[in-house]
């Protein structure tokens, strides 16, 4: 008899349109099995898991659970059948405890709501081994306690099966070590589990067998312990490439950009930044560490001159900025390009032309009212023949191009004003490899031209390798800089929790301010 | 008429003119949350309006208006819902669209009646079921029992049906899923709540709940059908209530009742002068026209206060609201 599967897909194909997201794939995971499902972005691995847990139908192809044939036709069967899925972009009522985000999937429970369901969820947490404030309200919540949450729920409604959607993207290195310890138990306990990732450090850490997708097909389903990550790369990309990222050493200016005693509230009032200090010098990229929410896009938007400051300076090459409109701050040579977890939400217009985005940098330069669309698309044209944006043609929409040709654009557009200082918040966010690798060859490349850049990122390891120093921010206050060649993934982690400070490390010598600092005397005595 | 008199009839219309704000209010509340905007309240009214009193009427039939109004509101939310949730319509468009629609049924239904001289008019028993009834012993306060506690029985159900939907919200799981589907439909629906179908229920049930306000309003006029319709803006003042009453069916009382004062002074304010010239003279003087604006000057005003102290997790509404929800959207 052959092996009994705990869930098994055959042949599944599924299309959006003319897309083919899914062609053929074959997937199988046992009970007691972490299984890997790997692949790049826009590999079809998020479609093929959706269609397990009932947002999407197959075209064709069949599921089997347990060895017997079924259809799921909705969330409800996805339920019904033991699956669980923790999606990437969390589905929790905000304002909902996270007792009654769980409460309201409960079947078996009676119409009326009582005070004793908190306690209710708190033993089913505890029988799970997990420790939660049933109270609690998920807008109170850090993202792991929500992907906590996120598990409890899917194990309460009895799941067998778990999903888990790139769980680790927003996670720190302790807490991922922490989700990985969970996982591991839970494979214990007999749960089969498909965690989705493109990061193979991960896949080599934990999983049991790894699946590889490319580009919507089925490529295979490996032993994790025979396979290695060069491995894995090929299969995933299609084609050997070199894992190193350049780093090349650049003759370092005086700083261009110095930032002293800043002070900046978030949205809510509350300090977002707290008295940080830092500058950049030309020709050195500084990356910005920081769980989730640490401040980063309060000093972006600051910089940037979309956020009142409360209190500190930021100078430019010896002139301040602080309180200079947006576009007088653009004129100075800073640029910023942000790329919010939605990709499109700040920079870029999705519905207009990849021209029309170009313009809309520089459509104060044109004379008079009307628009010169003859050098948008002439600037269009470069962006995508320089930056090799792959798009049917400079007039598409910029929503219908794939994220990664998306943020090409946006870098290309804030490139092509040829600034000297270029903020950078997670310009690889959701790229796969290639991309990720095109889009650190372009800022690389504006280094050695002598350009200051702040690269906020998230991968740790990217960031070890691309920047000069990291500075590490927690609740908004700076933990200490590091050069990147000489930290560790483990130092940056304690310093991104705030358990390790090293911003009075060298006391003689005040914290992120330059030597050759280009403050003024008269400045210094203001301040 | 004496003064007490005065103040206890000021209090009386208070109730009795404003009710059918709350039953649009709470309706629209309802409707809203499951995350959908229905700014078709006023033509929704109508529609409960005209049926609701020609079928009650011609049954002779207090009940059978109040079902038929309700039926006729839940069929015109079923056109909404329809729209909206299968066919994905924008929502502000489609609410616009049957307001327009709704008023046009209604003149259409109603001159169409009184040109073949058809038009029902209300026969005394039901005049009497319209009546007020006294609630014993708080009646007989002094100034307010009169004033608050003798009404019809619509004014009752009215209530009645604000506070079992404040509760039906807070504390049954149906409300707790409907709440979950305004706030983010994609995490209702992963944990297997019917969207679709909770979406379908509440919208038919708010709206017939407003199609009842519209019969109350076509009853106080006596069934008087001129070239202004009954309802006469009261849809629209619902849908700033629900604001106001940050989408709590409970403080749609209370909210009713604060437009509600505006509103009454405006029909009561020369008698309130008359009756106390020394420190309410003025109102005499106040043009009728600002009475009409109060309403929805309080709604600026409060939109401005709601704004400004909203705090995550203190306001009512819900997030999704006004937004489609399809499950393969990428």
């Amino acid at each position: 008899m052959a092996e009994q599967y705990a869930i098994e897909m055959r042949n599944i194909t599924k299309t959006f349109g003319s897309v083919v997201a899914n062609s053929g794939i074959n997937l199988a995971v046992k009970q007691g099995e972490i299984l890997a499902l790997l692949g790049e972005n826009g590999s079809g691995k998020t479609t093929l898991m959706n269609m397990l847990s009932g947002i999407y139908k197959p075209d064709s192809g069949s599921i089997f659970i347990d060895g017997k044939e079924v259809s799921i036709d909705s969330p409800e069967d996805s339920k019904k059948y033991g699956i669980g899925m923790v999606h990437q972009h969390f589905k929790l009522v905000e304002v909902f405890s996270a007792a009654d985000n769980i409460w309201m999937g409960q079947d078996k429970t009676g119409p009326i709501l009582k005070k004793n369901r908190f306690k209710y969820v708190e033993d089913i947490a505890h029988k799970f081994g997990f420790d939660i404030d049933p109270k609690k309200k998920v807008y109170n919540m850090a993202v792991s306690e929500k992907q906590t949450l996120e598990i409890i729920k899917v194990l309460s409604y009895g799941a067998k099966t778990i999903i888990l959607d790139e769980p680790t993207a927003v996670l720190t290195v302790q807490e991922i070590e922490k989700l990985f310890g969970v996982l591991r138990r839970m494979k214990e306990e007999g749960h089969a589990i498909i965690i989705i990732t493109h990061k193979l450090n991960e896949v080599m850490e934990i999983s049991d067998r790894v699946a590889i997708l490319r580009k919507g097909e089925y490529i295979t389903t490996v032993n994790t312990a025979e396979t290695n990550e060069q491995e894995l790369t090929e299969w995933m990309v299609g084609r050997k490439i070199d894992l190193n990222i350049d780093r090349p050493i650049v003759e370092k200016t005086r700083p261009l950009l110095e930032v002293r005693d800043l002070v900046i509230r978030n949205d809510e009032g509350s300090v977002a930044i707290d008295n940080v200090n830092f500058y950049i010098r030309g020709g050195e990229i500084l990356g910005v560490a920081g769980i989730a929410g640490c401040g980063q896009k309060e000093l972006c938007e600051a910089i940037a001159g979309l956020r009142p400051i409360e209190k500190g300076q930021m100078i430019h090459k010896g002139d301040n900025i602080v309180g200079l409109s947006p576009k007088a701050i653009l004129e100075k040579g800073i640029s910023m390009s942000f790329i919010p977890e939605d990709r499109l939400g700040m920079g870029l217009a999705p519905s207009m032309s990849i021209t029309e985005n170009m313009l809309l940098k520089n459509y104060r330069d044109g004379r008079g009212p009307l628009v010169d669309r003859k050098r948008g698309r002439a600037d269009a044209e470069q962006v995508i023949k320089e930056l090799e944006v792959v798009t049917p043609s400079s007039e598409t929409p910029v929503r219908r191009l794939s994220g990664g040709n998306v943020q090409k654009v946006l870098l290309g557009r804030e490139i092509k004003a040829g600034p000297n200082v270029i903020v950078t918040a997670y310009p690889v966010r959701g790229l796969d490899i290639n991309s990720s690798y095109a889009i650190y060859n372009i800022l690389n490349k504006q280094k050695l031209d002598g350009v200051g850049i702040l690269f906020v990122g998230e991968d740790l390891d990217v960031m070890m390798a691309l920047c000069d120093k990291i500075m590490v921010l927690c609740h908004g206050k700076v933990m200490g800089v590091v050069h990147a060649h000489k930290t560790t993934k483990e130092e940056l982690g304690l310093m991104m929790t705030g358990v390790l400070d090293l911003s009075e490390k060298h006391e003689d010598k005040p914290a992120g301010i330059a030597k050759d600092s280009l403050f003024e005397s008269n400045n210094r005595e203001e301040a | 008429m004496d003064k007490v008199g005065v103040i206890t009839s000021f209090i009386h219309n208070i109730v009795l003119l404003n009710i059918p704000l709350l039953y649009g209010t709470v309706g629209e509340i309802v409707v809203e949350k499951s995350g959908s905007l229905n700014l078709g309240v006023e033509g929704t009214m109508a529609v409960g309006a005209i049926f609701g009193y020609i079928c009650g009427c011609f049954a002779d039939s207090m009940v059978v208006g109040i079902l038929t109004a309700f039926i006729a509101g839940a069929l015109f939310g079923l056109l909404f819902a329809a729209l909206t949730v299968s066919l994905q319509a924008n929502q502000n468009i489609t609410g616009l669209t049957l307001t327009t629609f709704g008023l046009g049924i209604y003149f259409f239904v109603g001159n169409g009646l009184r040109a073949s001289g058809n038009w029902p008019t209300i026969s005394e028993s039901l005049k009497d079921g319209f009546s007020d009834i006294s609630i014993p012993l708080l009646s007989d306060i002094p100034i307010i029992g009169n004033g608050l506690f003798s009404h019809n029985v619509l004014v009752y159900l009215g209530i009645a049906i604000a506070i079992f939907m404040w509760w039906y919200l807070k504390h049954t799981k149906f409300g707790l899923r409907l709440r979950a589907i305004g706030e983010n439909p994609a995490a209702a629906d992963s944990v297997g709540i019917n969207v679709k179908r909770s979406k379908y229920l509440h919208i038919c049930l708010g709206c017939g709940i407003m199609g009842i306000g519209g019969y109350y309003m076509g009853l106080n006029m006596s069934g008087s059908f001129n070239a202004s319709c009954w309802i006469n803006g009261y849809g629209w003042i619902a849908v700033a209530l629900v604001i106001f009453a940050n989408w709590s069916p409970s403080v749609a009382i209370i909210g009713t009742f604060v437009f509600g004062f505006f509103n009454t002074l405006r029909v009561a304010g020369g008698s309130l002068a008359l009756a106390f010239p020394d420190f309410l003279g003025w109102l005499a003087d106040v043009p009728t026209q600002l009475y009409q604006a109060l309403p929805f000057i309080i709604t600026a005003i409060v939109l401005v206060v709601t704004s400004i102290k909203n705090k995550r997790g203190r306001s009512g509404l819900p997030a999704a609201l006004g937004l489609n929800y399809f499950r393969e959207e990428r």
